[in-house]
């Protein structure tokens, strides 16, 4: 069976466990399953297994049990048509290699090539797009290792955007990538979303999940919980995945009065705030763009107090 | 000057060490760039059981060189599967292993096996036939690297991308192999077991003092090894000495040159480098 372009897009995991030579088992059971043009955060502790998700996605790791599909199909098919692009968390490259940023970008357009691998002009195209989105454009001379630890990471994202993949798997890719970069990737990814791509980013910055995942998959060594975000981003949930380990302020035990009304400023240096509401629900920053979350949740509100009073 | 084209030995001496030079020069690159340079050198004495036997049953030399190669090849990537006992050391053991059963062979054999051409080379003396094989092997590798070089040059570089790629990683791996044997082989006859490693590893090492390109790395390491094995022939001619120890000789010199003058990664690039620095920053001199 082969992934066909006009089946939809999903890329679902069911009851992968893996298993590290040395016996320790870091991930067991972990069952999801994600349909196309979504970007879906996998959030997780150190140590939870979120690379080794993506590894064993890759097919890295071999599982020692379960299986992995993109469209229905295994993810080896997809990677021969060069479907999947990865951005692992650290590049596990020779440095001191004699390319340069422009030729490391090109080796995302291999499975576009014939078999001699000779860039054509949508090649060349989609590679200087992808440098320019990433702000690399007047380095795409370097050599590889010529260049700051954060560049270095911004030329892997690069490829994989170059890649042009249905399926794009991102291992913490803002990690040591600075705000404005960031912000440039995060509206790529978006577009990339709306044309039906199938996003799966790695972080730790809580804060900005809520902004542009629709979906999340919460993971500790299995998957906790898996499904939109307004749905799974909750107290309750993020409690089990990190336990005690995210630091909160909790507006009924501090000093903030019902005569301060909803005015309270959240400040934090560099990384989004995440908000929790009443019951640990998700709340966003900008009310208008989720008027019908709001609606449903007055009309929940109601419904509640109705039967309280019975 | 002209004297060494009128002989005919000399003539086939001269192209056939230029065209081994060329082959050996082009997959220099990839064996630099790829940490292999042992892994040539333990081919190369291999090679040499392999070749005794070959001569010995009257066998074509490139068929018994070649066995004797992958054989140890196959050798070194099970015992290191099997033991924890780390990479160079299990490339020393087979190798040497494989290079002293070639030596007692010849031992034995005195009358048959000529250790010194086999462990010198000899391409003064080259038989018809040799150069036939010698011309076919490095056709193949030509062919090989032309069609192939850009995959080889992603496995080598990242090779979890090639495999996200779906290429074949495995087999790429053992393309790799496969062309350093058949060099390896190739090489043997012009400059000797000894020496063949310095021809897979000198030109492309000096090619990668010289520029920041891969491309231009295997095209520049081809060119050095072509040249330098004319030269050495040619010279070799003159000097009445070896011309494996000429050849290898120049291209030392040619590494020399690009160590000391080279314009991005030489002595004298790095200390211009810092004297412009000293003069933006005072307070950097020592
Ligand atoms: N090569 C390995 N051999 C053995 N154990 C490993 C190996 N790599 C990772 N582990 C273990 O597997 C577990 C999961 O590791 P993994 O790298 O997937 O975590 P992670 O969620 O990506 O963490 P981080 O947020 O730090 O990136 C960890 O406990 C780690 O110690
Ligand atoms: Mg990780």
């Amino acid at each position: 069976m082969t992934p066909a372009s006009d089946r939809p897009l999903t890329l679902a995991a069911r009851g992968v466990s893996v298993t590290y030579p040395n016996g320790h088992i870091a991930l067991a059971d972990a069952t999801f399953a994600l349909p196309g043009g979504t970007i879906c955060a996998l959030v997780g502790v150190n140590g939870s297994g979120k690379s080794t998700l993506f590894k064993a996605l890759m097919g890295f790791l071999t599982p020692s049990a379960g299986t992995v599909t993109i469209s229905d199909a295994p993810v080896r098919e997809a990677q021969r048509r060069g479907w999947v692009a990865y951005v692992p968390q650290t590049e596990e490259v020779d440095w001191t290699f004699p390319v340069n940023v422009h030729d490391v970008v090109m080796m995302g357009r291999y499975g576009y090539m014939n078999f001699l691998r000779i860039p054509r002009a949508v090649d060349r195209e989609a590679v200087a797009d992808a440098l320019r989105r990433v702000g690399l454009w007047d380095l795409r001379d370097r050599q590889i290792g010529e260049l700051s630890g954060g560049q270095k990471k911004r030329v892997f994202v690069a490829r994989a955007l170059a890649q042009q993949g249905r399926v794009i798997l991102l291992d913490e890719p803002f990690t040591g990538v600075d705000v404005k970069t960031e912000e440039a990737i995060v509206t790529l990814l978006r577009e990339l979303r709306a044309e039906g791509r199938l996003i799966l980013v790695s972080t730790h910055n809580l804060g900005s999940v809520p902004e542009f995942c629709d979906h999340v998959v919460l993971i500790n060594r299995t998957v906790l919980a898996c499904g939109p975000t307004s749905e799974v981003f909750t107290a309750e949930n993020l409690q089990r995945a990190f336990g005690g380990a995210l630091r909160q302020f909790d507006l009924s035990r501090s000093t903030v009065e019902d005569h301060d009304g909803r005015q309270v400023t959240v400040l934090t240096d560099d990384e989004r705030p995440l908000v929790l509401g009443q019951g640990g629900h998700l709340e966003y920053r900008d009310r208008s763009a989720h008027e019908k979350l709001v609606a449903e949740r007055e009309a929940g509100k109601e419904l509640g107090r109705g039967k309280s009073s019975e | 000057m002209l004297q060494p084209f009128s002989y005919d030995y000399m003539l086939t001496a001269l192209w056939v060490s230029t065209l081994i030079g060329a082959v050996c020069g082009l997959l220099s690159g990839f064996i630099t760039l790829k940490g292999w340079s042992l892994m040539g050198d333990a081919l190369s004495h291999a090679v040499v059981p392999g070749v005794a036997l070959a001569y010995l049953a009257g066998l074509p030399f490139a068929l018994g060189a070649f066995t004797s190669g992958l054989l140890a090849a196959a050798a070194m990537s099970f015992v290191k599967l099997k033991t924890p006992v780390r990479e160079d050391a299990v490339i020393g053991v087979v190798f040497t292993a494989f290079f002293a059963c070639g030596i007692l062979l010849i031992s034995l054999f005195p009358a048959q096996l000529d250790l010194k051409s086999i462990i010198f080379g000899n391409i003064l003396a080259i038989a018809p036939g040799d150069v036939l094989q010698l011309v076919a092997i490095s056709a193949v590798c030509v062919a090989v690297l032309v069609l192939q070089w850009r995959d080889l040059l992603l496995f080598s570089f990242d090779p979890n991308q090639a495999r996200a790629l779906g290429l074949p990683v495995r087999r790429l791996h053992l393309t790799l192999l496969f062309l350093l044997s058949a060099t390896t082989v190739a090489a043997l006859q012009a400059v000797g077991a000894i020496l063949v490693v310095a021809m897979l590893i000198t030109p492309g090492a000096t090619a990668y003092l010289l520029t920041d390109r891969f491309g231009r790395m295997l095209l520049l390491g081809s060119a050095l090894g072509a040249i330098t094995a004319f030269a050495g022939a040619y010279a070799s001619y003159f000097l009445d000495g070896a011309t494996g120890g000429c050849i290898v000789v120049l291209q030392t010199a040619g590494f020399f040159l690009a160590f000391v003058f080279g314009p991005k990664h030489g002595l004298l690039a790095a200390r211009r480098a810092n004297r412009r620095l000293c003069l933006v920053r005072p307070s950097l001199e020592p």
